[in-house]
């Protein structure tokens, strides 16, 4: 598992399955076969398929992609940066468990968190009833590719009834070129849990692959704040997912932020029992020839549900936008109380974006609503902000910082919220201002 | 300080300004009224250089300075200020955030450091106070869910911290009630300087119940067509603008 020769990502792994975690597990060993033989059967999601219309994904094909060394040049003290304080960390570097930088003492009782690998050797039956079971492979082939490929990944579970005090920052660090960081977790919250669970992407400045698959398993009652902060490196590819099962009352609420990257894509999708609640926020920023897609998926399957989702996109230079949100209301779901909505703010004449806001509605008692906007600033408002002194690149700037803050603002999380509008901040310079009075 | 001579200027294709002349001393208060479509928006706009107007005569000095040449940003440097009819909306950025950084590129144009910041709150704060805003706003986006009369005000805060030489009051008592209207007025009179010169455009009598101008003008069809003191209001008050009509009969 420590080779560096490029991998060939379909014919190289009969060679390389055997050294995958879980392998060696008869149950484990047939999920990743099922999942490979559906992997090499088709390759990448085509642009062909309607879901991957706007996203393609050819140029990854054509890519070799290696294991990272286990000899690694880090700068630990850019990877502390990205800590968030109060917090307890895990950190995976190039896709693999890092106990060196992991700080996890002093978790409570009824709280395990664990490397995916480590229990695929020591415990795997403790995996058995979640892994592919809130997403099937099915859904399209990133899964498959990851299902069949992943090495290691995070195991979180919080038992009944403990409301976990601190949040679980997990950081994603890749640090070297070509990798293929290939991630799988699993998170638990049994009935009334809840927890808070921040992920945080970011590369050295390098060219590789990041997929990742979480699997959340939210009981009744259990409540899930969760946050994605993807600042990956300018030439990353990254395929995220978040496959959410609430069941009746749980709560899930999702932060998104999609700053980084060459192309990148991530899914969400909320299953939801009675009277659970969802709310999902995100906002995706593009620039030079970057390329951002968000991909939700809602389906209300019972009765009293709720969902809330606002998506917010803003794209200069040549970069271009993909959203796709789709609520599904099914014929049980009676009394669904849904709201979507993506505006957009094109900087550029060169920039896109594609927006599809689906409602497929089965039940006749619904409150669905969406809306979709795309637009350039407002120029009256740039002559507003010039005639009190700023110039023009800055009013552009305090503008569009403006637009993308509101989504920023709702972060309760004080140094997680600070984080992030300073990315906000570095991307939208404008002079003579202090943050600390937004 | 601010001298207007001759302006011919096109709102998009159509010739709105007509050869006005007009010429503002330091510490003088001029009101500008006139009937709908005369052109006293096209003459704020055209003095503080919005996009979509083009001057097709004349010329306007602003301190000895040709201020048509100005890109818009420059000429508020240089001291003019557009208190807006209709104030914008920028949800996602606080009106103190925006306060400073208008300050502060004012004061880099003058050679001067960014503000302190506790003198700068201390600063706001006292104004805050004058024009009888509650604190919160400073918090609150800029005029975002703000009631008519607090997007007025709010302009005056600005113009207070900004200490323009010439402000520029576009209708800026249209849609206040009586109580905003006088907190308006009084911030106003705050603001006037021996240094300081005000242009008032309205359309009523009732702002200058309470700012007392020094010059009244009658703007039509593009030029000053009358000019008297603050007496002149009055009667346009009373009789309104059918003079007009009479001397183009």
């Amino acid at each position: 598992m420590t080779e560096t020769a490029s991998l060939a990502l379909i014919e190289d792994y009969p060679q390389l399955k055997a050294d995958l975690p879980g392998y060696d597990v008869d149950w484990c060993r047939a999920f990743r076969e099922q999942a490979f033989s559906q992997f090499s059967a088709s390759g990448f999601p085509s642009p062909r398929e309607e879901e991957w219309r706007y996203t393609n994904v050819s140029a990854i094909e054509k890519k070799r992609f290696h294991w990272a060394a286990a000899e690694k040049t880090i700068d630990p003290a850019w990877v502390q940066s990205l800590f968030l304080d109060d917090c307890w960390t895990v950190v995976l570097i190039d896709g693999v468990f890092s106990s060196d930088y992991s700080r996890l003492s002093g978790l409570p009782d009824g709280v395990m968190v664990a490397s995916v690998a480590e229990i695929l050797q020591s415990n795997p039956d403790a995996l058995k009833g979640y892994l592919g079971q809130a997403v099937s492979d099915k859904e399209h082939n990133f899964i498959a590719f990851n299902s069949a490929w992943f090495r290691d990944g995070i195991f979180i579970r919080v038992e009944a009834g403990v409301n976990l005090e601190q949040s679980i920052q997990i950081v994603h660090v890749t640090t070297q070129t070509e990798t293929l960081s290939c991630t799988r977790q699993i998170f638990v919250l049994q009935e009334g849990a809840a927890a808070e669970i921040i992920e945080t992407y970011a590369g050295q400045d390098c060219a590789y692959l990041t997929t990742s698959v979480n699997e959340v398993f939210l009981a009744d009652k259990a409540q899930l704040s969760a946050s994605k902060v993807q600042q990956e490196a300018e030439q990353a590819w990254h395929f995220g997912g978040w496959y959410v099962k609430q069941s009746a009352q749980a709560q899930f609420t999702h932060h998104h932020f999609a700053f980084g990257g060459l192309l990148t894509r991530t899914d969400i999708h909320c299953d939801l029992e009675t009277a659970a609640e969802c709310e999902l926020n995100g906002l995706f920023l593009g620039m030079k020839r970057q390329h951002q897609d968000s991909h939700t998926r809602i389906v209300h399957q019972k009765p009293d549900a709720i969902s809330r989702e606002q998506y917010k996109g803003v794209l200069d230079q040549r970069a271009r936008g993909v959203f796709q949100g789709r609520v599904i209301v099914a014929q049980d779901a009676q009394r669904t109380d849904s709201q979507m909505n993506n505006q957009n703010l094109l900087l550029s004449e060169y920039a896109e974006i594609d927006t599809k806001p689906q409602l497929e509605i089965y039940a006749d008692d619904v409150k669905c609503a969406h809306g979709v906007t795309v637009g350039q600033l407002d120029e009256n408002s740039v002559f507003y902000c010039q005639s009190r002194g700023l110039d023009e690149e800055s009013a552009r700037n305090m503008l569009t910082f403006a637009f993308a803050n509101q989504m920023v603002k709702k972060l309760e999380r004080k140094d997680l919220h600070d984080h992030v509008l300073s990315l906000l901040l570095q991307r939208f310079p404008q002079q003579g201002v202090d943050s600390s009075w937004l | 300080m601010l001298s207007i001579e001759n302006l011919h200027a096109n709102a998009g294709e159509k010739p709105i300004l007509k050869g006005l002349n007009l010429q503002i001393n330091p510490g003088e208060v001029h009101a500008i009224m006139g009937p709908n479509g005369a052109g006293k928006s096209t003459l704020s706009h055209v003095l503080t250089g919005k996009e979509g107007y083009t001057v097709t005569d004349g010329k306007v000095t602003f301190c000895g300075k040709d201020l048509l040449e100005m890109a818009p940003e420059i000429r508020a440097r240089e001291g003019v200020f557009l208190a807006f009819q209709y104030p914008v909306e920028i949800p996602g950025v606080s009106n103190i955030y925006f306060l400073k950084a208008a300050l502060n590129a004012m004061r880099k144009h003058r050679g001067q450091d960014e503000v302190d910041a506790m003198d700068f709150l201390t600063l706001v704060k006292d104004k805050v106070k004058l024009l009888k805003m509650d604190e919160k706003f400073l918090y609150r986006a800029i005029n975002e869910g703000f009631s008519g009369g607090e997007k007025k005000r709010n302009e005056i805060l600005q113009a207070m911290i900004l200490e323009p030489k010439l402000c520029i009051l576009d209708e800026t008592d249209s849609g206040l009630d009586i109580d905003a209207l006088k907190i308006v007025a009084e911030g106003i009179n705050a603001m006037r300087s021996k240094e300081r010169s005000f242009l008032m455009i309205t359309h009523y009598q009732r702002l200058l119940d309470y700012v007392e101008p020094d010059f009244v003008h009658v703007l039509a069809d593009g030029k000053i067509v009358k000019t008297g003191g603050p007496e002149l209001a009055k009667e346009l008050e009373e009789s309104g603008y059918s003079f007009l009509e009479q001397q183009v009969a």
